[in-house]
């Protein structure tokens, strides 16, 4: 116990740091990598609690999708690295003191004020063979298959959304129309002539 | 005779609107053609209808011409009641209103708005018939205020002046406040009987005077005197008695025929008909009799020192008419309710005369109205002279005339109506009358003597130019001159003290004054005319005629000295009596001075200032105030949630 | 002993930081979407906590769909930030105020 309760204070303190150094980093590239970091780390805290199957998702796709997207568009914007190191600092006083505030009030609410006691707040132990891969498809394809059909939906409109807002259409340039082609008739291109045959005498 | 009541009474109205219409289109000779024909069937129409009556022995009309509205039980109507008194007032009417007509040709010959005059005074008759015809509240209430309209077009007529629309205005104005105290009258007849028609009124009469009504909390008064109060205020101010009689002389402003026609014979006595037509609602009332034969009083006496001191020729005759009217309203409140409208008869005709007279003198003068500025004129214009000095004597009560008659009688009748009591309200009476007849007498001898005769004060360029008027002018002179001399002599007995009213009058019996009279005085017309030298009358008229001639043709010195001397009575009565800087000093002014305040406070300080334009800013300030909100930047945006947010946590943890 | 709280203290720290970025960042519009996905982080540390803490498998089939959803939503959010960098050539905040009031 000692030895995962060690593991989840390093990995969690990994974690914290990385998510400062994505907020209070300079450059917008470090940014990014300090969020995958935090995202590593949230990954393997999730395999210690025992949610495998989304911790592997969230590497897979959060990280390995989703962050390499902003790190495509990151590099894209050419942003000008040195206006971006001034200016940080005129409310940091201000949202730093309510940013403690409320860690305050939630600390209060879940830690010093909640009536379960410490040894009854461990997690429901599992049984032999769990996996948590089988027991979410279980749910997942029964219960929730409406929920699933539409997050299908929404990533569908994802991707239609994203092409149709960045989409630029150069002017002047010359682009086969398929459907122009493939709806041509004969006799549009072939035009029959009759002539008499001519002798050779 | 439904016909030709419809025919009096739409004839006029029928050539006002053609004329006043069409004036351009048919021209002045039209116009005048129109309206004179018009008129002059109408006065045909009404002799016809008075020879019926009175020597035909018709009974009294009572007609429904035309149901207006019913609402709520209460009927509206046009309709027509022809009765004796009606009669005779007709026939005054549409007789001076004829001779006027006639007489306007010649007068406004060379003003532009001549088409729209006659239509004007064509307008005015169908008013004053409608009034004198009606057989309803609401019909006399439209007459009332028709004439009243008329009058204010005709004393503005020359509407270039200032002073003629000053005095159109305060005309309307002072009638308005008479016209109030009329409508709550008729309020209170409608409360009271239920009905606006006549005979209903006058047949729940007793029940009216049975009732109290408390007009302040408290303090009960009898309906009847309530009521009748009411209208007799209404008659004030339509009759110039005093203190609403403050128009008549200013009303002078509008041209002589006007002044002869509405402001000496007809609508001023519109409020005399008016009561003597609610006779039996007044007999009733005890306390508004006394009310009556106080103003009419006050009014008789005091306006007729005012003419004492007029220069504008005009102005002598307008406060005359108002002297006269006062003797009028005594008599009514004498219960000699005959009397006044024979007085009212005789006054028609002699009043319009004189101004006529005046007029024509005015033509000739080349519109001088100064009376220090005339004299001799009699060897110019003998015509004028000689149907005026008829005019006098009728007015001043010369034996014979028909002004004898009226006012002789008149007196007589003020002082035996004992039943008054032998207080003050007797002796003010009979004094103020008997006076009268001494000023009476002072002034209009006094016009008389300055403008005819003595010597020539007028510049030598209108001297040589005066010449008598045509005879559109003259004639309706001498065509009032006679009734003026001789109708006293043949109608005085038959109207008085006959039954010539019949039921058009009633006099309770312990009123009945003129009964009385009829049974111990009267011994026939020439009797009255022997009797005269006997009274007081005589004599002080007499008097008065001799004082004139001392003071302004033997020693025109005198006058001025007693100017000097009596500076304070003079003073008093040149302001007339400070009416006029009361009231527009006092009301006016004062009304004014409100209305500027509520202008100027109320309405655009308040209102549009602090309500409807201090909304608006304030609106505009909050909205100026909320908009820093909207900074445009995202974490703004965030950091207002994420505070809310936390505000929220931190009352569920701490604070519940 | 790791407990419920333990995960639920990590959750809160990192939404509280992750509000602190947006409040304090000025400079990036995509720093702005990168809190964003750390919020959704801290909130499937919740989720992922309590699953496990009531048994219940409802809590992780959330987290799924969180993500497919975080997912699209970074996705049309970055479209956006390409276009909008095309029109405005700068992705600072504080040069995003054309809705002053």
């Amino acid at each position: 116990m000692l030895f995962h309760s060690i593991l989840f204070y390093v990995f969690a303190t990994i974690m914290f740091g990385a998510a400062l150094g994505v907020v209070f980093s300079r450059n917008p590239v470090h940014a990014v990598m300090f969020l995958v970091l935090t995202f590593f780390n949230a990954a393997v805290l999730w395999l210690m609690a025992e949610a495998e199957f989304l911790a592997i998702v969230l590497v897979l796709v959060y990280v390995g999708a989703v962050m390499v997207l902003f790190l495509f568009v990151v590099m894209m914007l050419e942003v000008d690295v040195e206006a971006a190191k001034r200016g940080l600092t005129r409310f940091a006083p201000l949202g730093i003191g309510i940013a403690l505030l409320m860690v305050i009030e939630l600390i209060q609410v879940i830690w010093l004020r909640s009536q379960v006691s410490d040894a009854a707040s461990g997690f429901v132990a599992t049984p032999e063979g769990y996996s948590n891969t089988e027991a979410l498809g279980a749910v997942l394809y029964t219960e929730h298959v409406y929920a699933f059909e539409i997050a299908a939906v929404i990533l569908l409109l994802a991707i239609v959304a994203a092409i149709t807002l960045t989409m630029r259409k150069r002017p002047g340039l010359k682009v086969q129309d398929i459907a122009a082609q493939v709806a041509v008739r004969a006799k549009d291109r072939v035009r029959v002539v009759k002539m008499d045959s001519e002798k050779h005498s | 005779m439904y016909n030709y009541y419809l025919t009096i009474v739409l004839a006029p109205l029928l050539a006002a609107i053609v004329t006043g219409l069409f004036g351009h289109k048919i021209g002045r000779s039209g116009a005048h053609w129109i309206t004179n024909v018009a008129v002059g069937i109408s006065f045909v129409l009404s002799m016809l209808v008075l020879k019926n009556m009175f020597w035909g022995g018709a009974e009294a009309e009572n007609i429904s011409v035309y149901t207006w509205a019913v609402t709520d039980g209460l009927r509206m109507e046009v309709g027509f009641l022809v009765d004796r008194l009606t009669a005779l007032m007709m026939c005054v009417v549409t007789f001076v209103s004829l001779m006027v007509h006639i007489y306007t040709i010649g007068y406004m010959h060379d003003d532009p708005g001549y088409q729209r005059f006659f239509s004007y005074i064509s307008l005015f008759t169908f008013s004053m018939l409608m009034l004198v015809m009606s057989n309803n509240f609401l019909q006399l209430f439209f007459g009332w205020e028709a004439v009243g309209l008329v009058s204010y077009l005709l004393i503005g007529f020359w509407f270039k002046r200032e002073s003629a629309i000053f005095a159109n205005l305060k005309a309307f104005l002072v009638n308005r406040i008479g016209d109030f105290g009329f409508i709550l009258g008729i309020s209170g007849v409608v409360m009271f009987a239920g009905s606006l028609d006549y005979a209903a009124v006058f047949a729940g009469a007793e029940g009216i005077a049975a009732q109290d009504i408390e007009v302040f909390p408290g303090t009960p008064w009898n309906a009847m005197t309530v009521v009748c109060i009411l209208l007799f205020i209404g008659a004030m101010g339509k009759s110039a008695q005093a203190p609403l009689h403050v128009w008549l002389p200013d009303s002078m402003e509008g041209p002589t025929p006007i002044s002869a026609l509405i402001h000496a014979a007809t609508m001023v006595t519109a409020g005399i008909f008016m009561v003597a037509r609610m006779s039996p609602l007044f007999e009733l009332s005890t306390t508004a009799l006394g009310f009556v034969i106080v103003i009419g009083a006050v009014t008789a006496f005091f306006m007729g020192l005012l003419g004492i001191v007029q220069n504008d020729i005009k102005r002598v005759i307008a406060y005359s008419t108002l002297s006269q009217l006062g003797y009028m309203t005594v008599a009514l409140g004498a219960s000699a309710y005959s009397a006044a409208i024979f007085h009212l008869m005789t006054h028609a005709f002699f009043k319009a005369l004189l101004f006529l007279a005046a007029g024509s003198v005015i033509i000739a003068m080349h519109h001088e109205q100064d009376i220090r500025k005339m004299g001799g004129v009699k060897k110019y214009m003998p015509i004028t002279y000689w149907t005026a000095l008829v005019g006098s004597l009728a007015l001043i009560g010369f034996p014979g005339s028909s002004g004898f008659f009226s006012k002789d009688l008149l007196i007589e009748a003020v002082k035996e109506s004992h039943w008054h009591g032998q207080g003050a309200v007797y002796w003010i009476a009979y004094l103020s009358v008997l006076l009268g007849v001494f000023v009476t007498a002072l002034y209009s001898f006094r016009m008389f003597f300055l403008v005819f005769h003595g010597e020539e004060r007028m510049d030598a360029e209108t001297k040589s130019h005066m010449h008598e008027t045509p005879a559109v002018v003259t004639v309706p002179l001498i065509m009032l001159a006679i009734p003026s001399a001789v109708i006293g002599w043949y109608t005085a007995g038959p109207v008085l003290f006959g039954d010539y009213f019949g039921d058009a009058i009633e006099v309770s019996d312990d009123h009945d004054v003129l009964a009385h009279m009829g049974e111990t005085i009267w011994h026939g017309s020439a009797g009255l005319v022997q009797h005269a030298l006997m009274t007081p009358v005589f004599w002080l008229a007499a008097a008065g005629v001799f004082s004139a001639w001392y003071l302004y043709l033997k020693r025109p010195d005198i006058p001025e000295t007693i100017k000097d001397r009596f500076a304070g009575v003079y003073n008093l009565l040149d302001k007339k009596y400070f009416f006029d800087d009361l009231y527009i000093k006092g009301f006016a002014a004062g009304g004014r001075s409100l209305g500027t305040f509520l202008w100027q406070k109320g309405d655009r300080l308040m209102i549009d200032g602090m309500m409807v334009n201090g909304t608006a800013r304030s609106v505009g300030r909050l909205a100026g105030v909320m908009r820093q909100i909207q900074t445009g930047y995202l974490y703004t945006y965030a950091f207002a949630m994420i505070i809310g947010l936390t505000m929220l946590l931190g009352w569920l943890i701490w604070l519940r | 002993m790791i407990g419920l709280q333990h995960y639920l203290v990590v959750s809160a720290m990192l939404f509280v930081l992750s509000i602190a970025g947006i409040i304090v960042n000025r400079r990036n519009l995509i720093l702005l979407l990168m809190c964003i996905e750390l919020m959704l982080l801290a909130v499937n540390f919740n989720f992922i906590a309590f699953s496990r803490y009531l048994g219940d498998e409802t809590g992780q089939v959330f987290v799924f769909f969180i993500l497919t959803v975080a997912a699209a939503e970074a996705a049309i959010g970055l479209a956006i930030l390409v276009v909008l960098f095309r029109n405005r050539r700068s992705i600072a905040v504080q040069e995003l105020n054309t809705l002053k009031g």
